[in-house]
């Protein structure tokens, strides 16, 4: 047991005591005198609160602009941490301060730290280096940041100069160093809380057992809010962040396992090659910062209706893997989500993994994300499809979507109409049987027409973008409106 | 002559934004220091009976939970008319309003402690929006006219000889969204005087208003602003509320005290841009001419009256927008409602009228069967034609600018090759949209057209440049470096800035409807000119050539036969022959004035011209937009330093985009704001700016009597993105020839909705 947080901020360590775990990063650091790090939302949605984190263990991870307003401060326990003010080296600016001043990329300045702390890590992102201008990478690389003076393109251009230019400083040393052991096991305890981040699942669901009203924690994306914006003082903390068994992807054949407490950066960058569906989707999923944080386990358990991983997982035919002292247990993702708000996890549980298989390589496939606007922001529908004919007729068909009902769901009906049809004939009836399975919700992001609408009209740009109809121009370049995920394959026209 | 003027150069404090170490208010954290939390009201209308404060007053930490009861002076602030509670007196207004404030060293206990306050209201029906308020007879302002010809005879002439077209439209509100959410602090001082830290555009008016509610003159209150993180006119007005209340908080307990808004705090209390209500009328003759208008316009002013009245009155003077129009009558009259007050943004009502207008000019040239083009070019001012208020438009440059951004931007064969893209492409339209603008400077209010300056050169050469404007980001310090240091012949790194405050000019008005730099530039002028011309007769001394063959440039003042004397010896030497390196500078509008009651005057020094054309793409199974190509030009006058006008233009666009595409205020049916953070309210992210973006400034386009020949660029641009109205209209239309109607904004699901309109589907009301 550890009676303090140990950290290095800016390269000199740093330990803290006697503070309640929900504290987070950012007030910290502002109330410790560090306010060049600003706070613009406290929800996670403007950026300007951007710190870098290095994990020690994971060098081979690169630095990670993450959102310090949501991060609590025992998750950065035995990490490196970076921040603005740490940069400069007397009076030399770091070479992507320097970009900022070059390219006009300040007004008011508040956003500007924030800012900086994304171009540094994207100094050292070396596919960013021969980025062409309107590669999306770029824009996913500034999308959680928010500026209201400037209009982005000098910071835009900022960022073109010194992405991917690998600089000798601070965070180039952090990185260079040999990996070190992992983190091992924390336990803090501070002004009456506690925060307890095993690193094996034995002793995370032992203490699950004991504490039922434990909450548990991931990267705190959501939970997070609770805290920031609900003002929850969680009296007792399980975090699975350092338990190996959770964290990563494994190929084996066409089996894919994602353990639960993978970032969703890690997994996005995982599935470029191994499943350009699920990749598709995490392109348009919150944001940088959002992504390095985030995870899957955290994602699926939230189980907001708006869930963007769900339609994909459930369109794979994904299931999720739970584990307890009573023993661990599969059960398809359909079954997963029981209402609004509610899965099947018990509360002694905790999700482990989910569990898929690619689809085959010439099914028809898409995955779509509708949001007001196009970067962070959340779904007012989301959908995936898989759709498979073998001789021009349809042997196997999932079509999931988020937003249209109180959980992400199956659109069994419309699926059973396609079957040992052929998607592009028998479109009409599959989508006479969505518009009568789905209920969706009615609120500030979108009206239950437009949702309705948006689900049909998917399926319509879905059928049409795989049978080569051009729907998506503007799909590979800068700010896509249209994810137009698939893979169009030769067999299928 | 190498001076700073017209130059590119980065932001003044650029390296401080870069480092973190830029000060902004909160950021300021003085030992002892008091966080005050406010006490919202629970309702948006009804009596207020009680307010509970004892399980508060006696939790963990809080120094002291104060009431309207604890202010020692007057309660009543607000820019014009003092009609704003700085806490609740007997009324509640809107959801949200301060009822109490707490003070505790640390925020956290201040806000459990303000939750456990007890509000008691007798709730009544609230009025919310403006349909609700004109029903109910709820107004702020009566009906402000200005006519003239025969509108009522033009438009039935017109309804047979041309064409005649009716229109509603429904102009959205707007959050300011500034970074930094409002914080003021206040610091005691001997004697009980007092120094207010605060984020405000309008320093003078924070210092009297703390002096008003304190009961005490404005000499004991001074007001300071290091800089703010962003404005916009957010917080021209609404920064004067936290400034008191920290001031009362200092007041109270003799201890430094800070009142610091969180973002749902912020967005749900301090108001935005106004909604507007506009009904028109306008007639156009058949080779396009728009000769008739009739508009009546409402706007939501919210529970105060704030800067309401201006804002409609600039509304009004916008409604021509940069169109001659013969018979015209417009009237303009702000509603009050109980809701948050809608205050100052940029534009200030004049995007609103341009909205309204254009939308006449869209629907008149549908009618008409013309491009919207065609009305313009014969519409456009001609030399010497009075605006609707009587003030003569002399020399308008917008149709020569027109017809140089058509050829460069290419808009003619862009046109084809839209045409052939859509004619192939099923699902996606692209359309074209432009925007002139015509935007009068000047503050509409004509007294608040002065500005002051104090420069104090010191010994050493180097220079201290203080005036009454507030930075926010507009790149207003750079600029005035740049004059002082242009009229003193001194590198811009001898001039130090110093944060603006009212100790060093009094009496100052809001840093606000784009005259920041018209105004303190001439002051600071005037100022440096002084001293210069002070020192000029000192070195014509030493270096023995006749005073008025001396210049003043690089560091030096400079004679005939390459005789000079470096600033700095110079200062030296006044200094030691007793000659004062000290001015203030001082300047006032000339000849502008304004009758509201006959709807006549010349309230505008000059207009600011500009034009955008803006291509979009638009999504018919989703709804989603882009850009994908913009053009700017743009007319600045000399640019006093052309990379921070470029800044402002890219970023006014920026921002006029987000208010009519995905930014959206959403009141609930209680009368709270509902969109308290950029979870739900979305301004624009780094994807939705088009890669080409191309802005030029119009060359040779000096303006004489401002400072440097330039023209003011805050505001201006921001209505350019009405052009993305435009050409997502005629995008929409790509898809079908059913009439449609696009709602503001025009996000996703408003412009699906307005696809299947087009596409002739049945839509829901
Ligand atoms: C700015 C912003 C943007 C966002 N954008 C998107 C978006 O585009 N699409 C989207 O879908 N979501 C989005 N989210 C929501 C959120 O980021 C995701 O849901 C994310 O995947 C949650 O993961 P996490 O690890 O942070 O979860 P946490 O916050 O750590 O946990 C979420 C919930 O799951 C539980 N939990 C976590 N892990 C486990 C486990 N292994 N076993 C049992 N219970 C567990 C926790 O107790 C908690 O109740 C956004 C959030 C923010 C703040
Ligand atoms: S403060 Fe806005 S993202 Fe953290
Ligand atoms: S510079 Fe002001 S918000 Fe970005």
């Amino acid at each position: 047991m550890r009676p303090a947080l140990r950290f290095h901020l800016d390269g000199a360590p740093v330990e803290v005591t006697d503070l309640h775990p929900t504290t987070t990063l950012l007030r910290w650091l502002r109330a410790t005198g560090r306010t060049g790090t600003k706070e613009g939302c406290g929800e996670g949605d403007c950026g300007a609160c951007t710190v870098v984190v290095v994990d020690p263990a994971h060098p081979e991870r690169g630095p990670r602009a993450v959102n310090s307003c949501l991060v609590l401060l025992p998750q950065v326990a035995d990490l490196q941490l970076f921040t603005v003010e740490g940069l400069a080296q007397g009076a030399t600016l770091h070479p992507a301060q320097q970009a900022m001043v070059d390219a006009l990329g300040s007004q008011c300045g508040y956003c500007t730290p924030g800012f900086v702390m994304s171009l540094v890590e994207a100094c050292h992102r070396p596919d960013l280096r021969q980025a062409a201008p309107d590669d999306w990478r770029l824009d996913d690389q500034l999308c959680g940041n928010l500026c209201r003076c400037t209009g982005y393109r000098p910071i835009r251009d900022a960022l073109a100069r010194v992405a991917g230019t690998s600089p000798d400083d601070a965070v180039a040393t952090s990185l260079s160093a040999p990996p070190a052991s992992p983190r091992g096991s924390l336990d803090y305890q501070g002004d009456g809380g506690r925060f307890v981040a095993p690193d094996r699942l034995e002793d995370a669901i032992a203490l699950l057992a004991e504490h039922p009203d434990a909450r548990v924690v991931s990267g705190a994306t959501d939970l997070g809010l609770d805290v920031t914006r609900r003002h929850r003082r969680f009296p007792l903390l399980l975090s699975v962040a350092r338990i190996d068994e959770l964290d990563g992807l494994d190929e084996a054949g066409d089996a894919l396992r994602i353990g639960a407490a993978t970032s969703l950066s890690t997994l996005e960058a995982a599935t470029a090659t191994a499943l350009p569906l699920l990749h598709r989707m995490l392109r348009y999923f919150g944001s940088r910062q959002i992504k390095h944080r985030g995870t899957v386990g955290g994602n699926l358990c939230n189980a907001s209706p708006i869930g963007d991983l769900a339609p994909v997982l459930l369109a794979l035919d994904a299931r999720v893997e739970l584990a307890s002292v009573r023993g661990r247990r599969r059960l398809p993702l359909s079954e997963f989500f029981l209402g609004y708000r509610q899965t099947a996890v018990a509360p002694d549980e905790l999700l482990v993994a989910v569990h898929l298989r690619r689809p085959p390589p010439d099914a028809r496939r898409g995955a779509y994300k509708v949001s007001r606007r196009r970067e962070l922001d959340i779904s007012a529908v989301s959908a995936a499809f898989v759709v498979h004919e073998i001789d021009g007729a349809v042997a196997h068909a999932r079509l999931a979507f988020g937003g249209v009902a109180a959980t992400p769901v199956r659109a069994i009906d419309a699926e059973q109409a396609l079957l040992g049809g052929s998607l592009d004939a028998d479109l009409d009836a599959a989508l006479a049987a969505l518009s009568a399975q789905v209920r969706p919700i009615d609120d500030d992001r979108g009206s239950a027409w437009f949702r309705r609408t948006l689900a049909a009209n998917l399926l319509r740009g879905f059928v049409a973008e795989t049978a080569s109809v051009p729907f998506a121009p503007l799909a590979p370049g800068h700010s896509a409106t249209v994810a137009a995920g698939s893979q169009p394959s030769g067999a299928s026209r | 002559m190498t001076g700073p003027l017209g130059r590119p150069a980065p932001h003044e404090s650029a390296v401080g934004h870069v480092t973190g170490r830029a000060v902004y208010t909160d950021d300021l954290q003085p030992p002892g220091c008091l966080h005050g939390v406010v006490v919202p009201a629970p309702v948006a209308c009804g009596r207020l009976l009680a307010v509970h404060t004892a399980a508060a007053a006696a939790m963990d930490g809080v120094v002291c939970v104060l009431t309207a009861a604890d202010v020692p002076g007057d309660p009543l602030i607000g820019p014009i008319v003092h009609d704003e509670p700085v806490l609740a007196t007997d009324r509640i207004r809107f959801k949200g309003q301060a009822v109490a404030v707490v003070f505790a060293p640390d925020r956290e206990q201040a806000r459990r402690a303000a939750e456990a306050v007890r509000v008691e209201v007798a709730a009544e029906p609230a009025v919310l929006g403006i349909d609700a308020a004109v029903a109910a007879g709820a107004f702020h302002t009566a009906p402000h006219i200005i006519a003239r010809g025969e509108v009522q005879a033009a438009l039935d002439r017109l309804a047979t000889d041309g064409v005649v077209v009716e229109g509603e439209v429904r102009v959205p509100g707007q959050d300011h969204f500034y970074l930094e959410t409002h914080a003021a602090l206040a610091l005691p001082q001997e004697d009980g005087d007092l120094c207010v830290v605060s984020s405000t555009q309008h320093p003078t008016e924070c210092q009297r208003m703390v002096a008003r509610v304190l009961g005490i003159g404005e000499h004991r209150v001074r007001c300071e602003v290091p800089r703010m993180g962003g404005g916009f006119g957010g917080k021209e007005s609404q920064a004067t509320a936290p400034a008191c209340l920290a001031a009362l908080g200092a007041r109270a307990t003799g201890r430094p005290a800070k009142v610091w808004l969180e973002r749902h705090e912020d967005m749900g209390t301090t108001g935005g841009r106004h909604p507007f209500l506009g009904r028109y009328r306008a007639g156009f003759r058949r080779d396009g001419t728009l000769e008739a208008l009739d508009v009546q316009l409402f706007s939501d002013g919210g529970w105060t009256s704030d800067l309401s009245g201006p804002v409609m009155d600039r509304a009004l003077f916008h409604l021509d927008n940069a169109y001659f129009v013969e018979h015209l009558r417009f009237e303009g009259r702000v509603c009050r409602t109980d809701q948050p007050s809608s205050t100052a943004f940029r534009g200030f009502g004049g995007p609103q009228g341009m909205v309204v207008v254009e939308d006449a000019l869209r629907r008149g040239a549908r009618a008409l069967g013309v491009p919207p083009e065609q009305v313009r070019r014969q519409s456009y001012y001609r030399d010497g034609q009075p605006a609707p208020y009587g003030q003569v438009v002399p020399a308008p440059r917008i149709a020569a600018m027109h017809e140089r951004l058509a050829d460069d931007a290419g808009l003619a064969a862009r046109r084809e090759v839209i045409a052939a893209h859509n004619a192939a492409s099923p699902f996606h339209k692209r359309g074209l949209g432009l925007m002139p603008i015509k935007f009068g400077i000047s503050f509409t209010n004509s007294l608040l057209n002065q500005a002051g300056a104090l420069v104090l050169v010191y010994a050493d050469g180097t220079v201290q440049l203080n005036h009454g404007g507030t930075e926010m980001g507009q790149g207003l310090h750079t600029k005035m470096v740049a004059v002082c240091a242009d009229t003193l012949g001194v590198h811009t790194d001898a001039v130090r800035q110093m944060r603006t405050s009212t100790d060093k000019v009094p009496n100052t008005s809001p840093t606000a409807a784009s005259s920041g730099s018209d105004l303190n530039g001439a002051a600071v002028l005037a100022a440096c000119t002084t001293i210069r011309e002070r020192m000029r007769p000192v070195a014509a001394g030493l270096l023995g050539v006749p005073p008025e063959t001396l210049w003043f440039a690089d560091g030096a003042v400079h004679g005939p036969g390459g005789a000079s004397l470096s600033f700095a010896d110079l200062a030296k030497q006044c200094w030691l022959q007793r000659v004062s390196l000290a001015s203030t500078g001082f300047y006032a509008t000339p000849g502008i004035a304004y009758d509201a009651a006959a709807g006549r005057g010349t309230p505008f020094f000059y207009f600011a011209y500009g034009i955008a054309a803006v291509e979009v793409e638009l999504c018919g199974l989703t709804g989603e937009q882009r850009l994908r190509r913009v053009d700017i030009l743009h007319d600045v006058g000399d640019s006093l330093v052309p990379t921070i006008d470029r800044g402002q233009i890219e970023g006014g666009f920026v921002q006029g985009l987000g208010w009519l595409t995905d930014e959206q205020v959403v009141i609930g049916p209680d009368g709270g704001v509902r969109t308290l953070g950029p979870s739900t309210y979305k301004v624009p992210a780094v994807g939705d700016v088009p890669l080409d973006f191309r802005v030029q400034l119009l060359d040779r386009a000096t303006e004489p009597g401002v400072v440097g020949g330039s023209k003011a660029v805050g505001e201006p641009p921001f209505m350019l993105a009405i052009a993305v109205l435009e050409a997502l209209e005629a995008a929409v239309a790509a898809f079908g020839d059913a009439p449609f109607e696009l709602r503001l904004p025009a996000h996703p699901e408003h412009l699906l909705r307005a696809v299947e309109q087009a596409r002739g589907h049945e839509v829901p009301a």
